[in-house]
This record gives C-alpha cells, structure tokens and sequence, in this order.
C-alpha cells in the first residue's frame, strides 16, 4: 500500500490536471512520519533515476534536517548523489533559515552553499521560496515539456513562520503549476490546530496518517502493565491513506508499519483474531491459547437457553400454555435437545408446580408478609 | 557500586561502552521532569560522565536556573571537580541569570540570537581536537522562555539553530524543561516541538503509585534511534526507579531493591 502511493506519485498528473499530492501526518504517540517521508522520497529517487516515472527532477525543500542528512541518507540506500546529482536539487531551510548568521560580524563562520545544494535565509517569505523552488526545479529539468517532484520535509516546520493561509496558497500553487508532476509533504499533526491539518487534507489527493499501535497506552504515566504496549508503539504503528480518486471516490487502506533498523516497513494487517490473540494474552509461564481441538469442543458446549442463538425464536415456557401447543418452539422443559447439536451436555430442566402458577410478574413475593 | 549504579542510566543512554566517539555526539537529548520529580540530577550526573578522563568532551553549559557555585558544589559531591574542568577548559560556563530582554519583540530575538553567536564562536574558537566533542547543555528551557519574554517561537528559533550545531560540528545538544508547565495548554507547541527535535527523551516521572520513601521516582529513557551518522540503532525504551542521595543517585529496577 505504500508503494501504491509511491506509485501515484511516480505516474504524477495528467495534462492539465493539478499534481498528486500526499500528506504524510504523524504525532507524539507515533512519530515515525519521517520515516515514512525518507521510504517515499527513497522510492521516487529510485524511480527517477531509472527513468520510471514522469518527473525528471526532485526539489527537496529541507526544514528539519541538513543536506548532508539527505546525501547519507539515499547513500545508504544504495544512491549516490554526492557524485551525480543532475536530477536532484536541495533546498536548504534548515542551516539558516531565518537569516541569523547574517547578523553575526564574523562572516568567516557562515557556510557555502554546494552545487547540489542551496541556502534559502528568509524562510518567512513564501513568495520568494516558490520562486526558489520552481527555479531549482527547472534548472533540473531543462527546457521542454519535462516536469519535476517537490518534497517537503516538514511543513509544520513552515507554517511556524508564515501564516496558516500562506502556507496553503504556496502548496496550492505548486500542485497547480504545470511542470510539477508530484508533491509530498510531511505534517506533525499534534502541533496544529484542526484547521490546519484539515486545510492540507483538502488540498491532498493522499493522506497517509501513522497512528499508534496502542492507542490506549498514550498519555498515561509509565507503569509496569503499560511499558511492553508503550514499547511496542516505538516500533510499531498503524498506517491508514485515504486515496481520492480522479473520478472523486474516496478508498481507505490500511497496513502496519514495522521500525527496524534497516528502515520502515510495510506489512499487511493482521486479522482480528491473531490481532486480539497477540494483544490481550499476557505473558505467563502457562498456556492460555486454546488448541483446535479444544476449540472445536468449546464450540460444542450447550449453552443456557437464553444463548443458544441458533436464529430460533427464544421462548421461554411460563407454564401457560400446553406443551403440545406449538412444537416448533424451542421449549426448555420438556428436556428436548435441539436436533442440530448431539452431544447431551448441561441443560435447564424447570418443572412448574402447577398450570395454574402465574408467570413470574413484578410483584414481590414478599408482598403477603405482615411485617 | 557507584559504578554500576550509574551504569543503568548510562546502559539506557549506551554510555557504557567505550567513550570515544562520544556515543550522544550529534544526538539532541531532551530532559523532562516536573514539581514532583526534578530532573536535574540527570543534568548532573550526564555533566560529571561527560567530564570523565576517558573522555575529550568540552562542555558549553548555558546557565539560566543557577550561578556556577551551585553546580560546583553539587559536582563536587559527585566526585567532580569543575574549578578544575573550568581552568582546563573543559567546562565553559556562561552565566544568564541576568539575561533580561527589553519588552519589544525583537530585542528578544536579538538577545537569542547574540546567545547563539556566542555559542558559535566558543566553538569555533576551540583547539581543531576539541571542535568533534562539545556538549551544549541548556539548564533549563523555561527560563529560556522568560528570559525571551514568553516568546515561544524565538526559543524555538533557537533550539532550531542549535539543532543546526550538531549537524555542523556534531556536537550533542542536552536540554531540560518541565513538562507540568505546559501541561494545563491546549497545544503545549514549545514542548512539542522539543520532543519531536530530541532524539533521546529522558522522563522523570513520580511513580503511578504515588509517594514512596525509598524510590523518589521513576526514569524512562526513550532512545529514538533516529537516523544518525553510524545508521539507526534502533527505538528503545528503558524504565527504571530512581533514589537521589546526598553523594550519589542510586538507580534500580522495580522491585529489585531489598
């Protein structure tokens, strides 16, 4: 499910269609978004550089992370873009993004920037980072029809420092433009108000959100019955994406993610059964899992009447009516056995003192005592 | 025995193994305590580890909560001498207590700004063999917040330029805050924000039992593993119950204790 994703994303937009765009959204009590960024824009390089996919080029707009972080980071997944970056450019919001180290008076202390590389000092103003990033963008991709991908890094980072409306018309206007093939971005959802991550839901044509494992162990003080399901939500997690069609159906998937030291992955959910299995059985030296056997046993056991749930209607004789009234009625007691089940297990067998008994009413039987 | 008590915190923190590289080099870590359970003997005790012969770690310790004599007197107890540390270098202490910007906006950000510049300085100042080990420690983040006239985004501004430090110089960033500060907002974002930077989050925490005497709290060390240089090792959790003493702290698995 994420490499359908990563799929969207490398087919991109249709002529005159804006660009998919994904929403990666992740908070405190699952935080393995950026993970999930690093796998997608691993994934596109790779389609990129194999000429898969309908971007050429990939503009990295990087706020939480240096450029150096990228280069290691696709180097150890086996791309080397120190050497060959012509299809790759980074935006670098992160060494200087509010245009301190202009200020300093040392000047020697400022950095350079790299062919593969560049400084945006002024992240505050959205107008002139658009310009940078469809700059960099075409000179990735030369002139003519090509077009490229853009990936955000954090726009929670972002929207720190322009406004919430601001924020949404630079995403807006990049998905619009016509040689953006693709663009993702990631979003710490617990950081924002609901407007915020609902604003960029709209203008997503993917949402990916991470969720935790075990919701119930967030927010509680750590004790011994919450540690293993806490540890478990620093390695696991839920990924939910809600993909909107072109012809406007909406389709939710689900996968669980697995942290690893390799990197993140995907698997498929597991069923209710193994799921519940796993989760509530605690650890103990004894076996409480129950056997086919003794599954098949269990199923067999007659329950009290009132369970049986074999889609009968439930009657329970109050002693009114004659026995042989109504035979189809599952009727306790006269000790019949249903024909579906064989085996002569416990069963209520209630013997009225008499016909004339009434029913069982809301009187207290106590009622006649002069007390 | 002190030996291996530090060693329980430093097993959580992979400071058990051999000191050089410094295994927190380029790693941000995050203490969080609050009223009950004060946190900064985590402070301490990671001061008097960084400071060990074994090591080559310079410290730039950024003091808002206390002057220079309290941490001596304290390190002292410990078995570290920072008069010492502070002639050689090794301990650089720079004293904020009297840190206040003017109420305009931005002579808050310029003070955070001239902190920065220092901090970057001190480090390019430093012997090209010390330049690798610097440990920023910041005591504590709230005061940072007073000191900024509760202008949250400039801290943030500048935890984020510190940030920045370890990836340039690979240097580690240690913090503290108060989690029950923030704990009566909506949308604690400063403290948020922090957790999301910090690669290691040490918590210290009462028990969920309440008042004990004999354990004052409990210590979780969430170890992110967040890609880092030498690749990711992987997410950890460590719990474990604590005791503050009067030379030493004493750290302990639940029940373990006789």
């Amino acid at each position: 499910m994420a490499d359908t994703i990563c799929r969207t994303l490398r087919d991109g937009g249709l002529e005159g269609e804006h660009a998919p765009a994904l929403t990666i959204k992740d908070s405190k009590a699952s935080p393995f978004g950026f993970d999930v960024f690093n796998y997608v824009l691993t994934q596109l390089s790779n389609y990129i550089l194999a000429g898969k996919s309908q971007s050429r080029g990939l503009v990295v707009v990087a706020y939480s992370r240096s450029p150096s972080f990228y280069v290691d980071l696709l180097k150890r997944r086996g791309i080397d873009i120190a050497s060959s970056h012509d299809w790759i450019h980074i935006l670098d919001c992160y060494t200087d993004p509010l245009g301190w180290k202009n200020w300093l008076i040392d000047k020697d202390i400022s950095q350079e920037a790299s062919s593969l590389s560049s400084f945006c000092q002024d992240v505050r103003n959205l107008d002139k980072l658009y310009s940078l990033i469809i700059e960099q963008g075409k000179g990735l991709i030369g002139q003519g029809k090509d077009r490229f991908s853009i990936a955000i890094d954090s726009v929670s980072e972002m929207v720190r420092h322009a406004s919430i409306s601001s924020v949404a018309g630079i995403l807006s206007n990049l998905r619009s433009h016509d040689q953006v093939s693709s663009i993702f971005w990631l979003l710490h959802s617990d950081l924002h108000e609901i407007k915020f991550t609902s604003v960029l839901e709209y203008l997503s044509s993917m949402v990916a959100s991470v969720e935790p494992f075990n919701q119930a162990a967030f927010g509680q003080r750590v004790d011994l019955e919450n540690l293993s399901m806490l540890e478990q939500n620093f390695r696991k997690g839920k990924f939910h994406v809600r993909f909107k069609r072109r012809n406007g159906r909406v389709r939710v998937m689900c996968e669980e993610i697995l942290v690893e030291l390799a990197g993140i992955k995907f698997t498929p959910v597991l069923s209710e059964d193994e799921i519940i299995n796993q989760r509530l059985l605690p650890k103990v030296q004894f076996n409480l899992q129950l056997s086919e056997e003794e599954r098949n046993e269990r199923a067999k056991v007659v329950l009290p009447f009132e369970h049986q749930g074999n889609g009968k209607p439930i009657q329970i004789y109050d002693g009114r009516r004659s026995l042989g009234e109504n035979k189809e009625e599952a009727l306790v007691s006269t000790g019949k056995l249903q024909p579906d089940e064989d085996s002569g297990k416990g069963q209520i067998i209630y013997f009225r003192d008499s016909d004339d008994e009434m029913p069982d009413s809301d009187e207290d039987p106590d009622d006649d005592l002069d007390i | 025995m002190e030996n291996q008590n530090l060693n329980l915190l430093d097993r959580a923190l992979g400071l058990d193994g051999p000191s050089e590289p410094w295994p927190l080099s380029g790693r941000v870590v995050l203490i969080e305590d609050c009223v009950e359970t004060s946190g900064s003997f985590v402070l301490h005790q990671l001061v008097k580890r960084s400071l060990s012969p074994t090591s080559s770690n310079v410290i730039i310790f950024v003091a808002f909560a206390n002057p220079f004599s309290h941490y001596d007197r304290i390190l002292r107890k410990l078995g570290c001498n920072l008069v010492t540390q502070r002639d050689n270098k090794r301990f650089i202490f720079f004293d904020m207590l009297m840190l206040r910007c003017p109420d305009e906006g931005k002579s808050s950000e310029g003070g955070l700004v001239l902190l920065y510049e220092k901090i970057l300085k001190t480090i390019c100042g430093l012997p090209g063999d010390k330049k690798d080990y610097v440990t920023i420690m910041i005591d504590d983040i709230s005061l940072v917040e007073v000191a900024a006239n509760g202008g949250s985004d400039y801290v943030l501004d500048f935890l984020h330029y510190c940030h920045a430090l370890t990836s340039e110089f690979d240097c580690s960033l240690i913090t503290l805050n108060h989690e029950d500060i923030y704990s009566s907002m909506e949308r604690p974002t400063l403290i948020l924000q922090m957790e999301y930077l910090a690669d290691i989050l040490i918590k210290a925490e009462p028990l969920s039992t309440g008042l004990a005497t004999d354990v004052h709290g409990q210590l979780t060390v969430l170890n992110k593993g967040t890609s880092h240089r030498l690749g990711r090792s992987g997410n950890k959790i460590h719990n474990f119950h604590y005791k503050v003493k009067e030379n030493t702290v004493e750290y302990f698995y639940p029940g373990s204790r006789v």
